[in-house]
């Protein structure tokens, strides 16, 4: 054993080198265990973004895919349709869709990106029962609007942009899920690239 | 040879001096009331929750699939599967009722203020441990509240901005609570939390032995041993241990050990605790629907929303407080405040008289109209949001807050009453 006195700035820089180098250590071995609560492939792949053909829809005609478990409408609303739903507003609960039941991109009286395609989640904001489409018949619901959404489990009714009536039990509009369009006949529903 | 044994074990584990230090030779004040069992109790719940807990994991099925089935089949087909249920579920209730109380009496005693700063902030700790060990666990059956109770918790993590989205996914593991969630809430609830709630309780025990127990007057009951302080034969009469005493520079007044005198006053805590925990057990164990909701009764369905999500009564103070504020951003920072502005009461209150025996006629009425805000807003948190008990919510969130403003100001310039000199 030595006696030579001690280095004492080498001994600070072996302590804090060491402490550096093993912080840096123990910052990487967290890495696998923060990352291993991210999404796993397999529930990336069952909540991926699915797309819809749309050249074969037409005026008035509703279709569903099928988007995270739940069923998604999209809409080819009419000319009419779209008429419509200034007539409604003084009769809805949320006109302006204030609640965050949409992305930004949708926030408007129309409730999509484009006026005529309409695309929204089908299940009532209610207790989760899917409403039904009618395109003609609304009028037996809701005096004066033809066409709208028509819950047959407790009375919810909607208009052509999913937007609630007043005196009903659902609390809140339809949900319009984040979606972008691929081309002119093709819309991705799931995923917008971040577009607000 | 028995003897011999100890003595064997003493030179290489000191475990008969340790016992004395903490057990049977340390000094506890005499005029402990009935406020002071709660925290036994707390261990008592603790030992019950570890115990049943285990037992439950022995016929649960950790899985989106299969959990609620195996709820079902604990409760019918394991025998006495019903009881260890039944004790651990009301036993989530009952630590919270014993936490709640032991609280109480540290924050109507003063227990938090110097030199038990750091012993209140491990307790603390333990509540926000058990807050989240509670959640998770009432995750686990996967019944319609559970399910919503977690959608609406875990959003509240949504409204942190920039990463708030980002943040949910990441505890969620799934884009919706899944099977992903269940699993890992699992993992926390039988493993690393109750981990973590030993490790804190053990922590928290050995802050109070280093401090020592405050009691219902708030003064010392170790004195320099400067020859000021008359000994009584009572005070005589007791040995404690010497890192009490420090080796003769302190005194101890007024104190009696631990064991026996307080283990058996404990047992009539515990006696009387049991009483009522077993009434819930056998005939109210839903706690009229306070306990166990009824919409658990359901497995979870993310289509179908119930029509009323309340989370469990001991978060429901919290709940109202979120929910009293409009804006969801603020409102989740205002309900994280109520439980900080609880851990920084060594700091809010700076007032030098613990104990509200001896404090001004203010500081005993602020106290009550605390614990009045705490009980209201816990109706007000089972209740649906209607714009009259929105406005109740603000109203008693508002002097729930107040207290700790009222506390800063006053406790500076307090007028307090004379302390005694020994306790009464």
């Amino acid at each position: 054993m030595s006696n030579a006195p001690v280095d004492h700035g080498r001994r600070r820089f072996l302590t804090i080198a060491t402490s550096v180098v093993g912080g840096v250590g123990a910052i990487g071995a967290a890495v696998p265990f923060i990352a291993s609560w991210n999404p796993s492939e397999r529930a990336k792949q069952a909540g991926a973004a699915v797309s819809a053909d749309i050249s074969k829809l037409e005026d008035g005609q509703l279709i569903r895919v099928e988007w995270r478990g739940r069923p998604v409408w999209i809409v080819k609303r009419t000319e009419e349709m779209l008429a419509q739903l200034a007539d409604t507003e003084n009769r809805l609960r949320d006109p302006g869709s204030e609640e965050p039941q949409q992305p930004g991109y949708a926030q408007n009286r129309h409730r999509s990106i484009k006026p005529e395609i309409f695309v929204a989640v089908g299940i009532c904001t209610h207790l989760g029962c899917s409403p039904t489409y009618l395109p003609s018949d609304f009028a037996a619901q809701v005096e004066g609007i033809r066409s709208g959404f028509f819950c047959p489990c407790h009375g919810s009714r909607f208009d052509m942009a999913g937007r609630v009536f007043q005196n009903v039990p659902a609390p809140s509009n339809l949900v319009i899920p984040p979606y972008m369009f691929i081309d002119d006949n093709t819309v991705l529903i799931g995923e917008d690239e971040g577009a607000v | 040879m028995f003897k011999n044994l100890m003595s064997w074990i003493e030179y290489r584990l000191p475990f008969t001096d340790k016992m004395n230090l903490h057990v049977m030779q340390y000094p506890a004040p005499k005029n402990f009331n009935f406020w002071y069992f709660f925290g036994s109790l707390a261990m008592l719940v603790l030992v019950n929750q570890i115990v049943t807990g285990i037992w439950l994991t022995m016929s649960y099925e950790p899985s989106a699939e299969g959990a609620f089935a195996s709820i079902e089949y604990i409760m019918r087909d394991v025998e006495y599967g019903w009881l260890l249920r039944y004790m651990h579920s009301t036993g989530a209730s009952a630590f919270f009722v014993v936490v709640y109380l032991h609280m109480l009496r540290g924050m109507m005693y003063g227990s938090y203020q110097k030199p038990r700063e750091l012993l209140w902030i491990f307790g603390m700790l333990i509540f926000l441990v058990l807050m989240a060990e509670a959640f998770m666990g009432y995750m686990l059956p996967w019944g319609q509240m559970s399910f919503w109770g977690a959608q609406v918790i875990i959003s509240i993590f949504g409204v942190i901005p920039f990463i708030g989205d980002d943040l949910t996914l990441w505890i969620r593991g799934d884009y919706v609570i899944s099977g992903a969630t269940l699993n890992r809430f699992f993992a926390l609830h039988v493993i690393a939390l109750p981990l973590v709630l030993v490790i804190l309780v053990f922590l928290h025990i050995m802050a109070l032995h280093e401090v020592g127990s405050n009691n219902p007057d708030g003064i010392d009951i170790k004195r320099d041993n400067d020859g000021s302080v008359e000994l009584t034969e009572a005070d005589k009469k007791f040995t404690f241990h010497q890192y009490f005493t420090r080796g003769g520079k302190k005194v101890i007044v007024d104190a009696i050990p631990f064991h026996p005198y307080y283990t058996v006053k404990d047992l009539v805590g515990v006696a009387g605790f049991l009483l009522v925990f077993a009434f819930v057990i056998f005939f109210v164990p839903e706690g009229g629907g306070f306990f166990l909701e009824p919409p658990n009764f359901e497995i979870a369905n993310p289509m179908k929303t119930p029509d009323h999500i309340a989370p469990v009564w001991y978060f429901t103070p919290f709940y109202a407080i979120l929910r009293a504020i409009p804006d969801p951003l603020l409102g989740a920072i205002a309900m994280f405040a109520a439980i900080i502005a609880l851990a920084l009461l060594p700091w809010i209150d700076r007032g030098k008289v613990r104990s509200v025996r001896y404090r001004c006629e203010l500081h005993r009425w602020n106290l009550v109209m605390f614990c009045i805000s705490f009980v209201v807003l816990g109706v007000l948190g089972v209740l649906p949001a209607t714009p009259t008990y929105a406005l109740l919510s603000q109203i008693f969130s508002f002097t729930y807050f107040a207290f700790f403003g009222l506390l800063w100001l006053y406790s500076k310039n307090e007028k307090t009453k004379p302390l005694p000199v020994r306790l009464t």
